[in-house]
């Protein structure tokens, strides 16, 4: 039986919805309201801080001390450079697997999403002296390599998953058809995956422009994205919350604006396919 | 032209061999029914032709032409499949084109084929919809549409009714039938269905386990059945099968009698039986009858509306000139 939506019920649904929203959004909202206040007023107790008079004076400063468009630029490169030359290993890899599969395809997805549960300090070492011999440390293409190489067990999975909802008998039909491989590729996988290959996008994009502990790690100064932007005003000093906060804005609100325009898509990436 | 010969082809998944070595010739123009109960390796052997899958031994030849190592896309025949397999992103007129536009085909001349196909199949109305618009029937024909433009050397339908229900079943397989009839190209058509395989057929190819049970046109695999396997699957209500005594009295190991060839009576016959469910089309009348003769009830089919009780003692008569007889192997005694 189909349980009866009472207004009071709807009521105190909505109120949860909304309190839990909050809290999850409540450390992401006082950054917000800490970067528009000076570093004085910015350890007040909060009630004060939210009395004390607004200012964009820590994002002049952020943006004096450090060059925000520099690490911009760079998180933007690092994002998108690795979700495509991931998508580039990825889409013939996902395709094989879910067409043609062999005995072994399961075990081979099962163990390139154990690499994710490998913490990632254990292969630290071997990499950052890998770098220093390639002469790779603070490079954008090292970091691009290993940002790609992160992320591609989750574009290989989210690609899989999106291949394998697309029923065979369409691709074999194609080719009864008389379509080559690569007319199959493009004028029917293609269109069809576009979908789940945007969602794949956004959310790696996503995933590379958070990255902190690799790009903290093998950067310096030339290649550093907006991560190494945000920590640099964690300083042994100690931390300038107003400064912090205005850096850590400037930071993730591209991601945010982006992430909001593009709900639709990344939840659906999120689900792994699993909600059409 | 479209004669299709397999010779020795065979198919193997792994160590499993689902379809040991087996010779078939298919004549230009002839419309052939691969038919046998679900896993007998009827689409698996349709796939072979196709090109979908490649032959584990033997060879397929297209017009006399080799095609074993010819990819599927080069071999010149069209498939109807199950699940239609239209291309969701695609209108129906883009659909029907797509094997044209791979063909190179310019766009003049691919119009005039849609159109054309979509008088034939009247889809006229419909070109410019999505298949996600469409009725399981209208789907089905834009399907068959695909097939057509392309004029293939033959037709592959795999179990093209299957998913359409019962009333729209019986039009398109006169729609099919008339097709074949209008064009005279080769069709080989899998199902499961019998009655579909009877009508629609100039040859039945009948398949169990992967191996050929009997081909043959439909009226002789009714009238003839080779072995008891093919007795039992071709015919509806199915043949009655008697083991036992009464079949030793013929000299088999088996007799079979048809439902339609068993005469009914209250006052006298060769075998007694108590009268179970009864099954009433108005055109026909279907009795399950317990018979000392055979543990399964025997079917019975009189025609035209005929009434007796449940648990009514009657009299059962076969008609010596339909009984089949088969020996121990299952294998019918000339």
């Amino acid at each position: 039986m189909a349980r009866a939506v009472t207004p009071r019920r709807k009521a105190l649904n909505t109120f949860a919805a909304w309190l839990i929203g909050l809290i999850i959004f409540f450390p992401i909202l006082w950054i917000f309201v800490l970067s528009f206040k000076t570093e004085g007023n910015a350890i007040l107790p909060p009630l004060d801080v939210l009395r004390a008079p607004w200012t964009f004076e820590s994002y002049g400063i952020v943006q004096d001390r450090s060059d925000y468009f520099k690490h911009f630029g760079n998180s933007v490169i690092l994002a998108f450079g690795s979700t495509l030359l991931g998508l580039i290993i990825a889409v013939p890899a996902a395709w094989a697997m879910a067409f043609v599969p062999g005995k072994r395809t399961k075990d081979i997805l099962m163990w390139m999403l154990s690499t994710k549960m490998l913490p990632a300090v254990g292969v630290l070492y071997p990499i950052y002296l890998m770098f220093i011999k390639l002469g790779l440390l603070d490079s954008r293409i090292g970091l691009v390599i290993v940002l790609m190489l992160i992320n591609l067990p989750i574009i290989v999975w989210m690609l899989y998953t999106y291949f394998r909802e697309i029923p065979g008998e369409i691709l074999e039909a194609a080719r009864m058809d008389g379509a080559t491989l690569r007319e199959e590729i493009l004028y029917v996988l293609t269109p069809m995956a576009l979908p789940g290959m945007a969602s794949t996008v956004l959310l790696n994009v996503i995933l590379a422009w958070n990255e902190a502990f690799w790009t903290l790690n093998l950067t310096a100064a030339k290649a550093a994205p907006l991560t190494a932007f945000i920590a640099s005003y964690s300083s042994p000093e100690g931390l300038f919350y107003a400064k912090l906060s205005a850096a850590s804005v400037m930071a993730i609100a591209p991601i945010l604006i982006m992430g909001w325009f593009s709900q639709k898509q990344l939840v659906r990436g999120l689900t792994f396919g699993a909600v059409k | 032209m479209g004669q299709i010969k397999l010779n020795q082809v065979s198919k193997s998944f792994g160590t499993v061999e689902v379809i040991p070595p087996l010779d078939l010739t298919i004549e230009n123009g002839e419309f052939v029914v691969f038919v046998g109960p679900s896993g007998c390796g009827k689409s698996t052997l349709l796939r072979l032709i196709a090109g979908l899958e490649d032959v584990t031994s033997g060879h397929v030849m297209i017009d006399g032409v080799d095609a074993t190592s010819i990819p599927p896309a080069k071999r010149g025949l069209a498939m109807v499949f199950q699940s239609y397999a239209l291309y969701p992103h695609m209108s129906v007129r883009k659909n029907i084109a797509f094997p044209l536009r791979m063909a190179g085909l310019d766009k003049a001349e691919q119009d005039r084929r849609v159109r054309q196909a979509a008088e034939v199949l009247n889809l006229t109305d419909y070109l410019d919809r999505r298949p996600g618009q469409l009725s399981g029937g209208q789907r089905q024909r834009v399907a068959i549409g695909r097939a057509i433009v392309r004029e293939p050397k033959a037709f592959l339908f795999d179990e093209p009714l299957s998913n359409l229900d019962a009333a729209l079943r019986v039009g398109m397989r006169l729609e099919i039938s008339e097709l074949h009839k209008r064009l005279k190209t080769t069709m080989i058509y899998v199902t499961h269905d019998q009655v579909e395989a009877m009508t629609m057929a100039d040859k039945i190819v009948v398949l169990q386990a992967g191996v050929i049970e009997q081909v043959g046109s439909p009226l002789e695999l009714y009238q003839r059945p080779r072995n008891t396997f093919v007795a039992g699957f071709i015919g509806s209500p199915k043949m009655n099968l008697i083991g036992g005594a009464e079949a030793e009295k013929h000299g088999a190991a088996t007799i079979g009698i048809r439902p339609e060839h068993i005469d009914i009576n209250e006052k006298d016959g060769l075998w007694q039986g108590t009268v179970g469910v009864s099954e009433h089309l108005g055109s026909d009348t279907f009795f399950h009858i317990q018979c000392g003769v055979s543990p399964e009830p025997i079917t019975v089919r009189a025609t035209g509306e005929k009434a007796f009780e449940y648990g009514a003692k009657v009299h059962l008569t076969p008609r010596p000139e339909h009984l089949h007889r088969f020996d121990a192997k299952g294998l019918r005694i000339a």
